[in-house]
């Protein structure tokens, strides 16, 4: 992540745009794998799942952003593990007390949000740089597109593998469903699959300004 | 928990391997898969921090159970596996300065390899005891190597084949290991004693 030194810029639309499509974590980045293939069986959990990584990215990001110029270069890779982790701790118990059918259905991949490759490289490469009004745009950008992506990965493996949206069955009695897409094949096939989707519009793009 | 030994290792290492079934650790699978020579070294210096850290987890669990401070396990865990490996790498600086230049910049990755970290926490709730925590470790280090030595197999022979422009990349990855993931799911059952 050597993002260059955007200091300077003032606040545009772009530091919010930039996480939502040109950066997607998910479809472009591909950061913070773990999570996204893992919860995202059906789009209720791919969704909860992208808020609760949306908030502890907003939140660590105006923490280690109003705090930048305290921490020493040495340490600052640590300091802002534990800010983290004491955001994740507390988005744990967040969900622990208001759904406990979401948080067993989840499970670990809650703690796990601590080692998202996602909030660590933007608290290094954008949080640590800029003023915290723009450091909470910028995250929130990244987590409105994470969230995004694992909502699409959601909807798509509940649709082709269980054949329902939102616990809605779609389709009538005929449907097979099509079981692999809810195992853990299937999330490395979706994923895949959304991937050649973009680079099929990106190249369709370049021919286009080619021609 | 009352598994065997036994059970914990084939469970972690194939029916449930950590890669291929539950995507733990895909940032360094899908990074440094691309050559035999680099997969192997990281999946040990991996395996070897994955012990360290479960052993440590293990003692810390303890400690912050007598004090009831499990609420500060998670911020704990992660400075503790930060910080072993900052250990591995400094003892391996002084005892073995070619294997320590052979790892570079691998070393301080696998801080962020969730894999290590969902040792520490699966260990914890599951109540493993104190062997059935380091065979866990053991385990899901051999199985993480496993994935990504056969990872880096399969890419070292696709550069041979002619792959359309438009699939190359992270996409052809991703079917690849989603293709392993398939002919791991074929292990279910085994060993797992249900």
């Amino acid at each position: 992540m050597s993002l260059p030194n955007q200091a300077d810029e003032g606040i545009t639309f772009d530091t919010f745009m930039e996480g939502v499509w040109r950066q997607n974590p998910v479809f472009v980045m591909v950061l913070g794998m773990c999570p996204t293939l893992a919860v995202t069986v059906s789009a209720v959990n791919g969704l909860s799942m992208g808020v609760a990584t949306m908030f502890v990215l907003v939140s660590s990001c105006l923490l280690v952003s109003m705090i930048r110029h305290l921490v020493p270069k040495e340490v600052r890779i640590a300091t802002y593990i534990v800010i983290i982790a004491t955001f994740v701790t507390l988005v744990d118990y967040l969900i622990q007390a208001a759904s406990l059918a979401l948080y067993e259905a989840l499970g670990a991949f809650i703690q796990l949000i601590v080692v998202n490759c996602i909030i660590l490289g933007r608290a290094e490469a954008h949080a640590s740089k800029n003023p915290p009004l723009k450091a909470v745009v910028n995250a929130l950008g990244m987590g409105v597109g994470f969230a995004i992506g694992l909502f699409a990965l959601g909807a798509t493996r509940e649709i082709l593998g269980a054949g329902k949206l939102f616990g809605i069955t779609l389709f009538g009695d005929n449907f097979q469903p099509w079981v692999v897409m809810v195992l853990p094949p299937g999330g490395f096939f979706v994923l895949g699959g959304w991937l050649l989707l973009f680079a099929l519009l990106r190249s369709r793009k370049e021919g286009k300004v080619q021609a | 928990m009352n598994e065997s030994l036994s059970q914990i290792f084939i469970g972690t290492l194939l029916t449930n391997n950590f890669v291929l079934a539950m995507f733990l650790g895909l940032c360094p699978f899908l990074g440094v898969s691309s050559r035999l020579g680099t997969a192997v070294p990281m999946g040990v210096a991996t395996t070897f921090v994955m012990l360290v850290a479960s052993v440590c987890a293990y003692a810390l669990n303890l400690l912050l159970n007598y004090f009831q401070l499990e609420f500060l396990r998670l911020i704990s865990y992660i400075v503790v596996i930060a910080s072993s490996v900052q250990l591995v790498e400094m003892v391996m600086k002084k005892y073995s300065p070619a294997l320590f230049r052979a790892l570079g910049i691998f070393l301080p990755l696998i801080t962020t390899n969730c894999a290590v970290l969902a040792v520490a926490l699966f260990q914890t709730a599951r109540e493993y005891s104190f062997s059935q925590s380091l065979v866990f470790a053991l385990g899901g280090g051999a199985g993480f190597t496993l994935a990504l030595v056969l990872m880096a197999s399969l890419r070292e022979r696709l550069q041979l084949a002619n792959v359309p422009t438009l699939v190359q990349g992270t996409a052809l990855s991703l079917i690849l290991a989603g293709l392993l993931s398939l002919a791991f799911m074929g292990f279910a059952g085994l060993g797992a004693g249900e």
